[in-house]
């Protein structure tokens, strides 16, 4: 087989782009939940976090989080040069601690959800989300 | 400083008492993450909805912080216990200090 000039300047642009993508520290996760769990314990059980396995646009990828008798949940992005996402505060009126919204994700990563209990213990879930084009911009 | 910031919110008109119903909002907002560079490298600053807040009759149904990775025209679909009839109020808090309302009337019957 034989490169065109046109295949050949594709796969060097490809390999500058791959170059170019800077390695994450993920120090700013650990900060955020020991922040928000004030360094509790985190069980597992009891938490549901839906997030597609594969997002073809990190611009917008959908998420959903549940978790019954919880009082604030806290979303995390742990590949993200910032990994908060946010945090739902449910109130008295809250017909279930449920809630879907759509994040940006900076490429395949693991999306972190804790619960805050209403008996003050913390619970996780992880959901791994491979992401084809990144979502924050250059 | 956002323009064009319009609230859409979609809630059944009608329940029974107690029932749990399911609204969806969405608001149209650009929620410029601070990350972003312009064709000549400046960094756009960050412009974003930082807290949601969904009350009924004067009580708390959720209250949100949104953070940059939120995406843009912030969609958030949650779950709401109506007792009575009443008014859903429904505030975005902006970076740079707007405030954008919205309420929605439900007839218990």
């Amino acid at each position: 087989m034989s490169f065109t000039r046109r295949d050949t300047l594709r796969l060097a642009m490809g390999t500058a782009f791959a170059a170019a993508v800077p390695f994450k520290v993920f120090a700013d996760v650990d900060a955020d939940v020991a922040a928000f769990t004030g360094g509790a314990e985190i069980g597992e059980g009891g938490i549901t976090l839906v997030a597609p396995e594969i997002a073809e646009n990190g611009n917008t990828v959908p998420i959903e989080v549940d978790a019954p008798g919880a009082v604030a949940i806290l979303v995390l992005a742990t590949g993200n040069p910032t990994p908060a996402v946010g945090t739902f505060n449910f109130g008295p009126l809250a017909g279930a601690q449920q809630a879907s919204t759509r994040i940006r994700l900076a490429g395949t990563q693991d999306v972190l959800a804790i619960a805050k209990m209403a008996d003050g213990t913390f619970v996780q879930a992880r959901q791994e989300v491979k992401v084809t084009i990144g979502g924050c911009g250059g | 400083m956002a323009d064009n910031v319009t609230p859409r919110i979609r809630v059944p008109r009608e329940a029974s008492a107690g029932e749990t119903i399911t609204i969806k909002t969405l608001i149209s907002h650009p929620m410029e993450s601070g990350q972003r560079k312009d064709r000549d490298g400046n960094v756009i600053p960050r412009s974003i909805i930082n807290r949601f807040t969904c009350e009924f009759n004067g009580q708390s149904v959720i209250d949100i912080t949104l953070e940059p990775a939120i995406s843009t025209n912030p969609f958030l679909e949650f779950q709401a216990i109506v007792p009575e009839s009443g008014t859903f109020e429904f505030t975005w808090y902006d970076d740079d200090g707007d405030i954008y309302t919205d309420s929605k009337e439900i007839v218990v019957s």
